[in-house]
């Protein structure tokens, strides 16, 4: 017998009767295997979309999920006609979009800089410093943030060294922002290079030699052959990134904000927290992160697609 | 600084241009710069940790070593500190088993998905890639994950979140690409699945296994925001929702040695406080800085595999 005589007798429907007790004779101990795997997702994550049903009931902990009276759109039109509603897309987006403008060419321009350098251990050493934040815990990192953004911290000392005013930076809406996506980016330069170094080593050595003998200098190989060499890379990320354009993660920003900077830092996903799990306000905050979710659903198709259409690379 | 190792190259007589020598200057300028802002705030918490608490409250501005005389008052006062050693071993309890079971698991999913002759392969994959995009939310996970009762059990770190989709897709992709052939020499030699995954799948794809194994235990080292929703008592908290206490919302209340060392001196208990919160940030941070070196290449393997349309 060869074992590799396919499962699927083609001659039957591929799940019909047949096939899966046929399966089920040659691969029982693959089934065995990945129905713990199976179960997980089937619980921790189908069980959860089962029980976004509570966004159109009024659940209450004694009728439970399923029990609870049903509301229709009530929590969704409660949500869109909130105070807070567009104080909350605002955050959103101009967390996200801050981060893009600012956070995206960061690495891009790192990487192309660093892949001038052409001291092995030096350019190493970068690397590898580059990288380091990236390891440090969100918690750990908005310590040190909170510690040396403090009136007496040392971004403070050194603003007043220059005659500025010493202020508790994290007690002022208009500082959330910039601290956000500066330590952002702090923390993920090195990191996100990566991808593009990687981009960069792949460049074909001729095309540098070409562009050199007809006269090309320093400036004029990385813009005519580097960059349109790592265009697709950085396209297709871009177009990727769009598509989580809004989900902010509530990590970081609940570590940082506080009552007094919520007029920008309160996000979706942290009012979400605030009012679900602070407030018990289960339907409602489950109706908010319904929409939330089935917005970034939408954007990641719609990027996906255009990034398929515009290259092959595509997310399936 | 390194203005004489910029190497011209010779082979094609070309000389360098002054605007390129300057560029060069500049850039490893620069670049040492961007390095060293990436550093330095580690290097400061380090100094300031190991500061003269006194001098450390009148010092302004930025720090080049220790302000003299050193002490290491602070990491003393941290380790007395019952709630850190505590955080510390719930931490490793997470790390270990968590990763453990994480890595069996993914892997063994992941070796089954590879296989091609699986019929229920495709319809599978369907239904975990679809969780990449979708989701229940917050809301109700929490409730899911209360209602089976894993409330306030070390457990909810780590069976809620026992396979990651995307360390189970690099794994799946690894495995397909090993030989077919291997698997059917071995079934001659009768043997099954579980052993084919067990004695060879595993072994072969080592690389594989090495950088998910980091991902889950960075992971779950850096991991605080499920224990803050579903561990209620602190004795089970991870290390990382004792930082958030002490860094974040300032709280060392419930230190009694800082409180007690301190005498209710107000300023030493300041700068009880100041050094601890610099001590602990060091003394939690140093496993991973201390092992960073050595494992970096794993995780930028990571990224490599990650970007390839798996």
């Amino acid at each position: 017998m060869s074992t590799k005589t396919p499962t699927v007798n083609k001659r039957y429907p591929k799940y019909g009767w047949h096939n899966i007790k046929r399966d089920f004779q040659l691969n029982y101990a693959l089934t065995l295997m990945i129905l713990p795997v199976f179960a997980f997702y089937i619980i921790f994550h189908y069980g959860p979309m089962y029980g976004l049903q509570i966004a159109f009931r009024d659940y209450n902990p004694v009728d439970g999920v399923t029990g609870s009276p049903w509301v229709g759109l009530r929590h969704f039109i409660s949500f869109f006609n909130n105070f807070y509603f567009g104080r909350l897309i605002r955050n959103t987006l101009l967390i996200s979009v801050e981060t893009l403008v600012f956070g995206f060419p960061a690495p891009i321009i790192f990487a192309i800089l660093l892949n001038e350098i052409r001291t092995s251990w030096y350019k190493r050493t970068l690397q590898t410093l580059s990288y380091l934040p990236y390891f440090i815990s969100t918690v750990v990192m908005c310590g040190i943030i909170v510690n040396f953004t403090r009136s007496d911290g040392v971004i403070n000392d050194i603003v007043a060294a220059f005659g500025g005013q010493r202020k508790t930076m994290l007690q002022y809406p208009q500082y959330f922002r910039p601290v956000y996506v500066i330590s952002g980016i702090w923390q993920s330069l090195g990191w996100n290079s990566i991808i593009y170094l990687a981009a960069i080593s792949g460049i074909d050595m001729q095309l540098y030699e070409a562009a050199k003998i007809d006269g090309a200098g320093r400036f004029a190989q990385v813009f005519h052959v580097t960059i349109p060499s790592i265009a697709p890379t950085i396209i297709i990320l871009f177009i990727l990134r769009m598509g989580s354009m809004f989900s902010v993660g509530s990590d970081k920003v609940l570590l940082l904000y506080n009552s007094a900077t919520y007029e920008t830092a309160d996000v979706i996903s942290t009012y979400v927290y605030r009012r679900g799990i602070l407030d018990g306000d289960f339907s409602f905050s489950a109706a908010v992160g319904l929409f939330n979710s089935l917005i970034n659903f939408f954007l990641i198709i719609v990027t996906n697609k255009i990034s398929s259409m515009v290259s092959e690379t595509s997310l399936w | 600084m390194a203005k004489n190792k910029i190497t011209v190259n010779k082979a094609n007589k070309i000389k360098a241009s002054f605007g390129s020598i300057l560029f060069d200057t500049f850039n490893h300028i620069f670049l040492g710069l961007v390095a060293i802002i990436c550093l330095y705030p580690l290097l400061y918490v380090l100094w300031a940790s190991l500061s003269d608490p006194l001098s450390l409250m009148k010092h302004t501005g930025i720090l080049w070593a220790p302000l003299q005389p050193p002490t290491l008052w602070g990491y003393r006062l941290t380790m007395q500190n019952k709630n850190i050693l505590v955080g510390y071993q719930n931490t490793l309890f997470l790390v270990v088993v968590g990763t453990t079971l994480n890595v069996f698991f993914t892997a063994m999913a992941g070796y089954v998905l590879s296989r091609k002759t699986y019929l229920w392969r495709n319809l599978i994959m369907a239904l975990i890639t679809f969780t990449m995009f979708f989701g229940g939310g917050m809301i109700p996970t929490f409730l899911l994950v209360k209602g089976i009762g894993l409330y306030d059990s070390r457990w909810a770190l780590i069976i809620p979140g026992i396979v990651s989709t995307y360390n189970l897709i690099i794994t799946r992709t690894a495995m397909a690409a090993l030989p077919d052939s291997l698997e059917e020499s071995a079934k001659l030699d009768g043997a099954g699945d579980f052993t084919i995954f067990l004695r060879i799948a595993l072994p072969l794809t080592k690389a594989n296994i090495a950088v998910i194994t980091l991902y889950y235990a960075v992971g779950h080292w850096n991991a605080w925001f499920n224990a803050l929703l579903y561990l209620k008592s602190s004795s089970k908290w991870p290390l990382q929702m004792i930082l958030r206490q002490i860094l974040i919302i300032n709280d060392t209340s419930n230190m009694s040695d800082v409180n007690a060392s301190a005498n209710q001196d107000a300023d030493m208990m300041f700068m009880a406080r100041e050094l601890v919160q610099y001590a602990v940030i060091i003394v939690s941070t140093l496993p991973i800085l201390a092992v960073y070196p050595f494992i970096q290449k794993y995780f930028v393997k990571g990224v490599m595999i990650g970007s390839i349309k798996g």
